[in-house]
């Protein structure tokens, strides 16, 4: 294929407008963890400072209030993109369906706006505030995160289980009902399932930062704390998390019968259905895979006899691409595991001797935690949108329908690219800096210096 | 008055705090690209900076209330609107990330090549970006968004004599509108050389814009007559308005009253936009779509409002929280912190 021939072929933009949405999402929701996990996270940390008196956390605590800036900066721009995006690629879908599932977006703007005042205020104020109005301010910044995660994800999961409305006979919406539409069956377990990955992604991340420290000599009081409180927090969750997964996948079970069907890889109806890991499926079987024998039914139906329906029992055209969704799951899961195994191994040390395993294989293995949480997580999210294809409202709407015809989109595509590059690099770079001085400021942060030496008196006042 | 009509002009005075607040930052890169060379120009760089820090984020998310009730509560015309300007729509966003990330990491980074770069990609997006907005509504205002996905024209609908007058009107805003702010910041600061400086700037520029403003009605007569109509007719108080605001804010500028200066000069800004929505009212997209055509259903409309009114109650006195916290002065760098302090 020639590179004419690739424009050519994107010129039909559903192709380029699904990698330019996914790209786009892909890379705001690394951030959107952080803005809502990073906030309890640091303010326990500054919390413990205060209460033990202890100025190694106090210290940390302020590192990690700037990193938190750097990063909802990255997020808040990105985050514009996309609502941008949603009109500009998918206007089919907001056009219809705005007035249905666009309401909690409202609730999401509230949300977003009352997080940015207090990531400023929490920043700003950070000399400004007593340390008990300083702490204070951190609350509505980690209610508000936690709240617009919920608006954000009960959009998406109305999407895979749209309700609150009626089609009237030549497919138009008639009576709406926003609040209905918020609170579908895969809204609580989506959610859930979200929240609950931005603490492992962020927690993971975090300590793996000061994993990489101690490893390279640096075992004193401030990396060791570093990696232990956020290290807890995802420990503690891992579990949990696994749990919401079996909820998770039974309603998918329950309302897309194809999504679930492409993430096993299964093809025919079978009662007592086996669990496959890995393999490659191609011509209406999966190859290669292990096999682990009634696992499958007894995951979904809690019996080892239960019917899981197949890929067989639906029209090709309306079947997502089972391997990209397969090995997404396989992949989400799989690391899910290993990080379970990471947080026992944590515990049982921590239960026996109130410390850390001593092997250095503990400390390599928290260093690829923080990787290795975003890679589930984003697997997660390749079976969620991937796994709903071809319909962007599960059954009702099909993606190629909602797609913008405007000529030239296409091109949007290379230039988000280009754009994307540029800002990871920049937020990389950015970080790393921060790491070396915790001195550098943070984007929230106003500068203490005057703006020229001789006025320094009366500026400072 | 209908629930679609509240809904919108709960819409309409969130594009006003965004033109207003978000307006004065973009402005405040402009004069950053403005301000001369690396030495010279740092004393205004480091004023402007520490004018907008904590409140840029912030004043930047009026944008994502006005898009999230649009597409809500007018989803129709939102979809109309951004599929037949998607280029410029587009334009806008790449330059609020390229000045959002350049701001937020440039104070991180200290080599002078980086930090150049970082400021110049700043300073440049802050002029663009203002300029793709008012293309769009110039577009939108002369009648160029026929209702349909992508039915109108997606390069005419921007690049014509409204949308260019449009686009130059809201640079020359947001300019003016960030030197008449810094002036007050910089008194506060006490820094008068630097209040001299924007004082003058905000002079300039504003009879500037008063002459782009009286231009702007002879390309308006020509390009989009019905504009022209509405704006000269049931709009001319409105209008007359925003002229007497404007002078008054020039009459407090001179005499150094900065920050009633402030309140006129915010006022002359949102009564020319009062005109717009005045002459563009009962149509949504003109001359095709009206507000009630255009709106949603009703729960939708009524969960709505619901949210904004319980929103609202929130988000102000956090927002005035943050600005009344930003005036106040730093103690104690990094203050000893100690067993007792948490509890008192």
């Amino acid at each position: 294929m020639t590179g004419f021939d690739l424009i050519a072929d994107a010129a039909e933009n559903l192709y380029p407008a699904r990698m330019q949405m996914a790209l786009s999402l892909g890379w705001h929701i690394v951030f959107a963890c952080f803005g809502i996990a990073f906030p309890l996270m640091t303010v326990f940390t500054e919390w413990r400072g205060h209460r033990r008196g202890d100025a190694q956390l106090t210290r940390l605590a302020h590192t990690w209030a700037k990193a938190m800036g750097v990063l909802f900066a990255a997020g808040a721009v990105s985050g514009t993109l996309l609502s941008f995006e949603l009109g500009i690629l998918w206007p089919g879908l907001m056009d219809r369906f705005g007035e249905v599932f666009g309401f909690p977006f409202v609730l999401e703007g509230f949300a977003f706006f009352i997080e940015a005042i207090f990531v400023g205020v929490y920043l700003f104020g950070w000399n400004r505030l007593s340390p008990r109005a300083h702490m204070l301010s951190a609350i509505p910044m980690i209610v508000s995160g936690m709240a617009g995660a919920f608006f954000v994800v009960a959009a998406n999961a109305w999407m895979n289980n749209p309700t609150g409305f009626d089609l009237a006979e030549d497919g138009s919406v008639v009576n709406p009902r926003p609040w209905a539409a918020m609170f579908s069956e895969s809204t609580w377990p989506q959610v859930t399932h979200m929240l609950l990955a931005a603490y492992m992604v962020t927690g993971f991340t975090i300590a793996s930062v000061y994993a990489i420290g101690m490893l390279r000599g640096r075992r004193d009081a401030y990396h060791r704390a570093g990696l232990l409180v956020p290290l807890t927090f995802a420990a503690v969750l891992t579990p949990v998390q696994i749990g919401v997964g079996d909820w998770i996948a039974n309603v998918v079970a329950d309302n897309q019968p194809t999504k679930l069907a492409a993430m096993e890889a299964q093809y025919e109806s079978t009662a007592g259905a086996s669990l496959s890991l890995g393999g490659l499926y191609y011509d209406d079987e999966l190859h290669y895979a292990l096999e682990i024998p009634y696992a499958l039914s007894l995951l979904i139906h809690h019996d080892p006899a239960g019917v899981v329906p197949g890929l067989e029992e639906f029209p090709d055209e309306l079947i997502p691409p089972v391997n990209v969704v397969h090995l997404a799951y396989n992949t989400m899961v799989g690391i899910g595991s290993a990080l379970l195994l990471l947080a026992a191994w944590f515990a049982w040390a921590w239960w026996r001797r109130r410390e850390l395993p001593r092997s250095p294989w503990f400390l390599r293995a928290v260093a690829v935690s923080g990787v290795a949480a975003i890679v589930a997580m984003e697997a997660g999210w390749v079976v969620t949108e991937v796994g709903r294809q071809p319909w962007i409202v599960y059954g009702i709407m099909l993606t190629e329908d909602a797609v913008s015809p405007a000529p030239g989109l296409f091109l949007g595509f290379y230039a988000v690219v280009v754009i994307y590059v540029l800002l990871t690099a920049l937020t990389v770079f950015v970080l790393r800096r921060l790491a070396r001085s915790p001195g550098t400021p943070a984007p929230q942060e106003a500068d203490a210096r005057p703006p020229d030496a001789h006025t320094g008196e009366v500026a400072v006042k | 008055v209908s629930l679609p009509e509240v809904l919108l002009s709960v819409m309409f005075v969130g594009l006003l705090a965004y033109a207003l607040f978000a307006g004065a930052d973009f402005g405040a890169g402009i004069w950053d690209l403005l301000a001369g060379g690396t030495r010279r120009g740092a004393p205004q760089r480091e004023l402007i900076e520490r004018s907008i820090a904590p409140v840029w984020e912030a004043n930047h998310v009026w944008l994502i209330f006005v898009l999230v009730v649009l597409w809500t509560a007018f989803p129709g015309a939102f979809a109309a609107v951004v599929t037949t300007l998607y280029i410029p729509l587009t334009l806008a966003a790449f330059g609020m990330i390229a000045r959002g990330a350049a701001f937020a990491f440039r104070k991180s980074i200290t080599t002078l090549g980086m930090r150049r770069f970082l400021g110049g990609g700043f300073a440049l997006s802050s002029l663009v970006t203002p300029y793709f907005l008012g293309a769009v509504v110039g577009g939108v205002a002369s009648g160029r968004v026929p209702p349909g996905i992508a039915a109108g024209d997606v390069v005419t609908s921007w690049i014509n004599p409204t949308s260019a007058l449009g686009g130059v009107m809201a640079v020359l805003v947001c300019a003016y509108l960030a030197a008449v702010f810094l002036c007050a910041d910089a008194r506060r600061e006490g820094v008068e050389d630097l209040v001299e400086q924007f004082r003058t700037r905000a002079l300039g520029t504003a009879a500037v814009t008063g002459a782009v403003g009286i231009a702007g009605l002879f390309v308006l007569r020509a390009d989009a007559p019905v504009l022209f109509d509405r704006l000269t007719g049931r709009a001319a108080p409105v209008i007359a308005a925003s002229v007497v605001a404007g002078v008054a804010a020039l009459v407090l500028l001179r005499t150094r009253r900065f920050v009633a200066a402030r309140a006129a000069s915010g006022l002359a800004v949102a009564t020319v936009l009062v005109g717009w929505a005045v002459a563009q009212y009962p149509y949504v997209l003109v001359p095709y779509l009206t507000i009630e055509e255009a709106a949603g259903g009703r729960a939708t409309l009524l969960a709505m409002l619901v949210a904004l009114v319980a929103g609202g109650l929130v988000l102000l006195p956090a927002l005035v929280y943050l600005y009344s916290l930003f005036q106040r002065p730093e103690h104690e760098p990094e203050p000893e912190p100690s067993g007792n302090r948490a509890g008192g």
